[in-house]
C-alpha cells in the first residue's frame, strides 16, 4: 500500500505544489524519488512526532496540504494531543498517514503493533478515518484525502486484498463503502488488508454453498450507514473483520449504527483482537492465525455462527 | 493610547474577567501584560478590520492559560466589542478559560495544553518562507512550558531550518503551577540552552515598555536564526499582594481582594 500511496502522491504534487510530505525519519528508500523530484515538498523532520504534527498544522493553517508519515503508532498515539487540539480543532489540512496497520510489523513487538489506532482516531472530533483494504483503494484514498478539507487519518497496511472494482469507472469516495462481492446468506464487513483473508474465507463458504457478501468499509468515519442497514435487511447476518482490537474499532462502529437505527441482525459476530497485548511476535500471517483472524479461522467462526 | 495605558486597561479587564468568571491564572496573565501591550500597540502588523489579512503578523499564545489577557488586548484593539469580555468563563460563552479561536476574531491558534504553540508557529514561519511572505510569527511561551519535551523538538527544528521569521518570547516569571521553577525543574542556564540550540537570544525586563519595544523592534536578532526573547517578569505583576506568589496561579480574586486589586491597578 505504501508504494501505491507514494506513487499517487507524487502524481498529485505535480499539479498541486501546496502538498507537503513530512516524515518522522522513517521510510528508508521509500521517498528517494519523491525527494529528488520535489525537494521543496518534502521534509524529514527527525524523530519528533509531536513537532511533526504541530509543524504540519502550522503549514496547513497557512494553506498547505500536509501529510505526516511514520509507522505503526508513532504518527498517531505518540502525538495524539497534537492531532486533536492542533489539527482537528482547527480543521487543518493535516493528513496523518501510518504504514503498518495491525500486525504489519508483527515481528517487531508490541511497540509496532498498530492495534488500537482506529478506535482512538475514530473518537476524535472532525476527523476522517480511512483504512483501505487494497491497492486500488489506497490509490483512490490518497487522492480523496487531498481533496477533502480538514484532518484525515489514512491507515496503510503491509498486506492487501484484491479490491479492484468491476466497473473501471468507479471512483473512490470517502464514506462510501464498496460491495466487493455480492451474497445473500451473510455479510462480512471488513477494513484493511485483512480483506485478503476474508476473500479466501468467503470462497471456503461458497464451496459449501454459503453465499457471503463482502463489504469493504474502507472509511470508518464517517461510516456508510446505508450499506450496513441494507446488509441486515438482505442478509440478516453480519460479521465484521478487522486486524485491530474489537474495542472501539470496525465492529463497534457497525454495532453503533445497528443500535442507532434499531436494526437487529439475526446474528452478529465481531472478529478482531480481544483483550491483551501480543507479547509473542511473528509475521503478519502467523499472528493472524494465532489470534483466529486467518482465512481458515474466519471461515470456521462464520460456519459455526451460521450453524448454531 | 500608548502601550502603558493599554497595559493598564488590559490588567483591569483581566482582573474583572477572572473575578466575575471565578477563574484562575491571574498571576500568569499579569506577567505578560506589558509584552502583549507593546506587541499589539507597536510591533505586530494587525488589521482588526480585516483580521485574517494574509499580511498580518501571526501571534500564538502558547501559554493558553493566560488567555484572559489576550482577549482583553484583542478587545481593546478593536477585534471585538469590549462588552463581550463580560462573558468570559460564563456558561455558553466562546471566551474560554484557555485561548480559543472559534468565534473569536484575532486568535491565530487555540491553545491550553502546553508545548504545542512553538511547533505550530514554526510551521507557520516555514510556510511564510516557502511562499516568500513578509509576515513574522510570534509565539509567547511560559517558563513552565519549557519542561515539555515538545517545546525542545520545536526549538531544534526552527534552528535547523533557520527560521528567522520566528520569534519566541518566554515569560520567565520563575514560578510555575505549584512552586518556583528553580525548585521544580530548573531551566538554568536558560539563555545558554537557547544559544547552544542555535537561537539568537536577548534578555529583557519584561515589564519595561521601552526596552521591550527597542528589543522587539529589532528582529531578527541575527540573520538566519530564530529569535528568542527571555523576558524577566513577575508573576502577578501590578498588584502588590499577588506579585511573586505561587498562590495566585490558581486563586481567584473576590470581595475585598478584588476591590484592593482594582484600586491598585486604577492608581497605576
Amino acid at each position: 500500500m505504501r508504494d501505491h500511496f507514494i506513487k499517487r502522491l507524487s502524481e498529485l504534487v505535480e499539479n498541486n505544489p501546496d502538498i507537503i510530505l513530512i516524515t518522522g525519519d522513517l521510510g528508508f528508500g521509500v521517498f528517494d524519488n519523491f525527494r529528488k523530484a520535489f525537494p521543496k515538498n518534502f521534509i524529514n523532520i527527525g524523530v519528533a512526532e509531536q513537532n511533526m504534527t504541530g509543524v504540519a498544522t502550522g503549514l496547513a493553517l497557512e494553506g498547505k496540504i500536509v501529510f505526516t508519515y511514520s509507522i505503526a503508532n508513532f504518527p498517531t498515539l505518540r502525538c495524539l494531543e497534537q492531532i486533536r487540539n492542533d489539527a482537528c480543532y482547527h480543521n487543518a489540512d493535516v493528513k496523518v498517514v501510518s504504514i503498518g496497520g495491525g500486525f504489519s510489523y508483527g515481528a517487531l513487538g508490541i511497540s509496532h503493533h498498530a492495534t488500537e489506532d482506529l478506535s482512538i482516531m475514530r473518537s476524535l472530533p472532525e476527523i476522517k478515518v480511512i483504512s483501505p483494504c487494497g491497492y486500488w483503494e489506497t490509490t483512490g484514498a490518497t487522492e480523496a484525502v487531498v481533496n477533502s478539507p480538514g484532518t484525515c487519518y489514512l491507515r496503510l497496511d503491509k498486506s492487501a486484498g484484491d479490491d479492484r472494482p468491476v466497473d473501471k469507472n468507479e471512483k473512490f469516495i470517502i464514506g462510501k463503502a464498496r460491495i466487493l462481492k455480492n451474497g445473500f446468506d451473510c455479510t462480512i464487513i471488513v477494513t484493511g488488508g485483512i480483506l485478503e483473508e476474508v476473500i479466501n474465507s468467503s470462497a471456503f463458504l461458497m464451496s459449501e454453498g454459503i453465499s457471503s457478501r463482502i463489504v469493504s468499509m474502507h472509511t470508518l468515519k464517517p461510516i456508510d450507514e446505508q450499506v450496513i442497514l441494507k446488509a441486515v435487511e438482505e442478509t440478516h447476518i453480519i460479521i465484521t473483520v478487522e486486524e485491530h482490537t474489537v474495542f472501539g474499532g470496525l465492529g463497534s462502529a457497525v454495532s453503533e449504527v445497528l443500535m442507532k437505527y434499531n436494526y437487529y441482525p439475526k446474528k452478529f459476530l465481531s472478529i478482531g483482537l480481544k483483550e491483551g497485548f501480543s507479547s509473542i511476535v511473528g509475521s503478519q500471517k502467523y499472528l493472524r492465525k494465532q489470534y483466529n483472524m486467518d482465512a481458515q479461522s474466519i471461515y470456521n467462526q462464520i460456519k459455526s455462527l451460521l450453524v448454531n | 493610547m500608548d502601550s502603558r495605558e493599554l497595559a493598564k486597561r488590559i490588567r483591569i479587564h483581566t482582573l474583572k474577567m477572572i473575578s466575575s468568571g471565578g477563574s484562575s491564572h491571574i498571576g500568569a496573565a499579569f506577567s505578560i501584560v506589558e509584552i502583549l501591550a507593546v506587541l499589539y500597540n507597536d510591533i505586530l502588523k494587525i488589521y482588526p478590520d480585516n483580521p485574517k489579512s494574509d499580511r498580518r503578523d501571526r501571534f500564538i499564545l502558547s501559554k493558553g492559560h493566560a488567555g484572559a489577557a489576550v482577549y482583553a488586548t484583542l478587545a481593546e484593539k478593536g477585534f471585538f466589542n469590549i462588552e463581550k469580555l463580560k462573558t468570559h468563563y460564563q456558561d455558553g460563552s466562546d471566551l474560554c478559560g484557555h485561548v480559543s479561536h472559534k468565534g473569536i476574531l484575532g486568535v491565530d491558534l487555540s491553545t491550553g495544553s502546553l508545548g504545542h504553540g512553538l511547533s505550530v508557529g514554526a510551521g507557520m514561519a516555514l510556510a511564510g518562507r516557502i511562499d516568500n511572505k513578509k509576515h513574522r510569527v510570534f509565539v509567547l511561551l511560559s517558563d513552565g512550558e519549557c519542561d515539555e519535551g515538545s517545546t525542545w523538538e520545536a526549538v531544534l527544528f526552527a534552528a535547523h531550518h533557520k527560521l528567522d521569521n520566528l520569534i519566541a518570547i518566554v515569560d520567565y516569571n520563575k514560578i510555575q503551577s505549584l512552586a518556583p521553577v528553580a525548585e521544580t525543574i530548573t531551566l538554568e542556564p536558560f539563555s545558554e540552552k537557547w544559544k547552544s540550540f542555535n537561537w539568537a537570544v536577548q534578555e529583557v525586563d519584561g515589564h519595561n515598555n521601552n526596552l521591550l519595544y527597542d528589543t522587539l523592534n529589532n528582529i531578527p536578532f541575527y540573520k538566519d536564526k530564530p529569535s528568542v526573547l527571555i523576558a524577566h517578569t513577575i508573576k502577578g505583576k501590578g498588584v502588590s499582594f499577588m506579585e511573586n506568589q505561587v498562590l495566585w496561579h490558581y486563586r481567584c480574586p473576590r470581595g475585598e481582594e478584588f476591590e484592593a486589586a482594582l484600586k491598585e491597578l486604577e492608581a497605576r
